[in-house]
């Protein structure tokens, strides 16, 4: 029961006894099972991209979290914690939950009402054939791109603490992928992530827990960290504050300012990722009403605001309970640390996480901790190629290739292009291989044109005068500033300066205000050209824009089951988190 | 979730059930034959009430949402 496994025999980490592998294989039947069973409801479109538009508010809000709660966004996330502190946690919460509970109240009616398919579906209503093309096409793109980096990021993980081949991850899990989501569709994707959350949460939940246990809780993992910052074990700053040192750029390790955080991540980057990217949005447009709708994203931001107790914690844990061999405190160090000493047993920060797994886990948790990371991987996967797959189907392939096909026809369509999704991603991730500097150029290229597509569905969906030509030239416009900041800084650091208004600032900080640049002129270059071109008739903005649209009556609940009694409430807590942890 | 079929909370209480089972035998084996993992607090025996939680959670979801039951 306790025999030390390892598919290759490579160091690892870890090692699985056959009760982890059991529990592992276990899963991946489990998720096929669903595929094959969930075969027989996936027959029409409606069906295939939509889930049949059949989901409950628990259902597809636990999807919605679920669709971004990745492999890499745990382990990435938990390492930045161990890195930077609870500073991490603003991506969790002030990145997060406004948008969030924006998309939910305000922005879901419309998407609902007008019955898109996509977020470049609904473009194409508002704005017409160009501006939605330029968006499912970049979309398309840059999601299966984007899903073959997860990839890799993933295999390679799995290769540092398990020991696992490279190609054996990759092709295990993707074919796995592919075959549940080209059966069963949405709704097996859907399915799946609800599945995966419960299953990140059964498995990374016990380490916070034991962790605070051997630390005496919050406040004895706060005198822990104080004492090790005094004793130079740890560098100096505030590892558990999150407000206290935003004042300026270089009073923190991430180098941000508080404008940064609050307008760039709070508003420019969250609310493009959150309401404008199909990934995330698709799941709650399967909702079986629009009370449903709503309600889905309010319900997904309680459990986004829970996410840093599994990931946030364990990294900051991490900085006063990991010990070397010898008993002395284990300091994590950069991938760029680790490569250049190679046989040294340095760790990365990414490998915070399943550190924290092996030191509490025995037998069979172990196994659940890693079946919860390979979940978190299957899950984000899965959420780009059904994503890709409506995408390509219904604003690329059905406009410009084949119009009026019958039904099946594109149900055919939709399936094989979730396996070209997963084909391509593959390529993707082989690429990376044996270049893996591309992966800093992805990450940009993914945030070039969400920010934009931010700025122009919200003036599209709240201001009557925006106009078809004003849509896509402040779509390019946006992109192309976000495009040309980026190289700017890339040619002359100085530059950032400008475009971050601090020489202090550093890559997270460029990040944020890039977007806010690019979201602001999108917004401006869709307004100047909207007042001076033609604007469509108030009756057909129905269904589409702010003050335009009836919305339909919702039957009255009790209040426990209104949207807006439970939007309070997150506000409330998400308020009081912030206060807190000032 | 289905009227017509199985619902995803039922998928949910079998893998519970399962891995609650798995766990919680390994912890009661552990606890029988004082033969523990090393690993941290092994002396709290994380895997029987964890275990125990698991397969609690797995069979109220799986009986309550049970085919045949119209549950949501």
């Amino acid at each position: 029961m306790v025999t030390a496994f390892a598919l290759t025999g490579a160091p690892s980490l870890a090692h699985l006894t056959l009760l982890d592998l059991a529990v592992i294989a276990i899963y991946f039947v489990m998720v096929i099972w669903i595929g094959f069973y969930l075969k027989s409801k996936a027959n029409t479109s409606e069906e295939f991209f939509m889930a049949g538009r059949e989901m409950t508010a628990w259902i597809a809000g636990l999807s919605f979290v679920s669709a971004n709660l990745g492999s890499l966004e745990l382990m990435g996330w938990a390492g930045s914690a161990y890195q930077y502190g609870i500073l991490a946690a603003h991506w969790y919460w002030v990145g997060a939950i406004p948008a969030m509970l924006f998309l939910g109240m305000v922005m879901m009616p419309f998407y609902y009402v007008c019955k898109t398919h996509s977020v470049p579906g609904y473009l194409k209503l508002r704005y017409g054939q160009g501006t939605s093309v330029v968006a499912a096409v970049s979309f398309a793109f840059m999601t299966v791109l984007m899903s073959g980096v997860n990839m890799f990021s993933m295999a390679l993980v799995m290769k540092v603490v398990l020991g696992w081949d490279i190609s054996f991850s990759i092709v295990v899990s993707s074919l796995a992928v592919a075959a549940y989501v080209a059966l069963g569709g949405l709704r097996s994707a859907i399915f799946n992530e609800v599945l995966q959350f419960v299953l990140i949460w059964g498995g990374a939940l016990l380490v916070p827990i034991l962790g605070l246990v051997e630390t005496g809780g919050w406040s004895g993992l706060k005198a822990r960290i104080a004492h090790n910052i005094s004793v130079g074990l740890i560098p100096a700053g505030d590892y558990t504050h999150m407000w206290h040192s935003m004042g300026h750029f270089s009073d923190n390790p991430m180098g941000v300012h508080w404008t940064g955080i609050v307008f760039g991540l709070g508003f420019a980057i969250s609310f493009g990722y959150w309401t404008t990217d199909f990934l995330v949005v698709q799941r709650v447009l399967a909702a079986n009403s629009l009370r449903s709708a709503r309600m889905a994203p309010v319900i997904g931001s309680f459990f986004k605001m829970a996410v840093p107790f599994i990931v946030i914690l364990p990294g900051l844990l991490g900085l006063v309970v990991l010990q070397n061999s010898d008993g002395s405190l284990m300091r994590l160090v950069g991938e760029n640390v680790v490569k250049a000493n190679p046989g040294a047993g340095l760790h990365s920060f990414n490998e915070v996480l399943p550190l924290m797994l092996v030191r509490y886990c025995s037998p069979g948790l172990l196994g659940l901790g890693i079946t919860a990371l390979i979940a978190g991987f299957m899950s984000g996967m899965a959420g780009n190629v059904s994503a890709f797959s409506a995408v390509w189907t219904y604003d690329i392939y059905q406009p410009l290739i084949k119009n009026n096909a019958r039904d099946e026809h594109y149900v055919a369509v939709g399936r094989w292009a979730t396996i070209l999704g997963v084909v391509i991603s593959i390529g993707a991730a082989y690429t990376v291989m044996r270049a893996q500097g591309i992966m800093d150029y992805v990450q940009a290229l993914f945030s070039f044109f969400i920010a934009p597509l931010l700025g122009v569905v919200l003036m599209g969906m709240f201001w009557k005068r925006a106009t078809k030509q004003g849509g896509f030239w402040g779509l390019l416009l946006g992109t192309l500033t976000s495009i040309g900041l980026w190289a700017w800084v890339k040619a002359d650091p100085g530059a950032l300066k400008y475009v971050a208004l601090s020489p202090d600032a550093r890559d997270m900080a460029e990040n944020m205000y890039r977007a806010l640049w690019s979201v602001s002129v999108s917004m401006l270059v869709t307004l100047v050209v909207s007042l001076f071109t033609q604007a469509r008739p108030l009756a057909e903005l129905n269904g589409l824009v702010y003050g335009a649209t009836k919305l339909p009556t919702e039957e009255p609940v009790p209040f426990y089951k209104n949207e807006w009694f439970w939007t309070i409430i997150a506000i409330i807590v998400f308020f009081a988190l912030n206060i807190y942890f000032w | 979730m289905h009227s017509s079929g199985l619902s995803i909370w039922f998928f949910i209480g079998i893998l519970l059930t399962i891995y609650g089972a798995m766990i919680l035998g390994y912890g009661i084996f552990e606890l029988v034959t004082h033969h523990t993992a090393n690993v941290i607090l092994a002396n709290l025996h994380a895997p029987i009430w964890w275990g125990g939680l698991l397969l609690a959670l797995g069979l109220m979801y799986g009986v309550r949402f049970r085919p045949g039951r119209n549950g949501k």
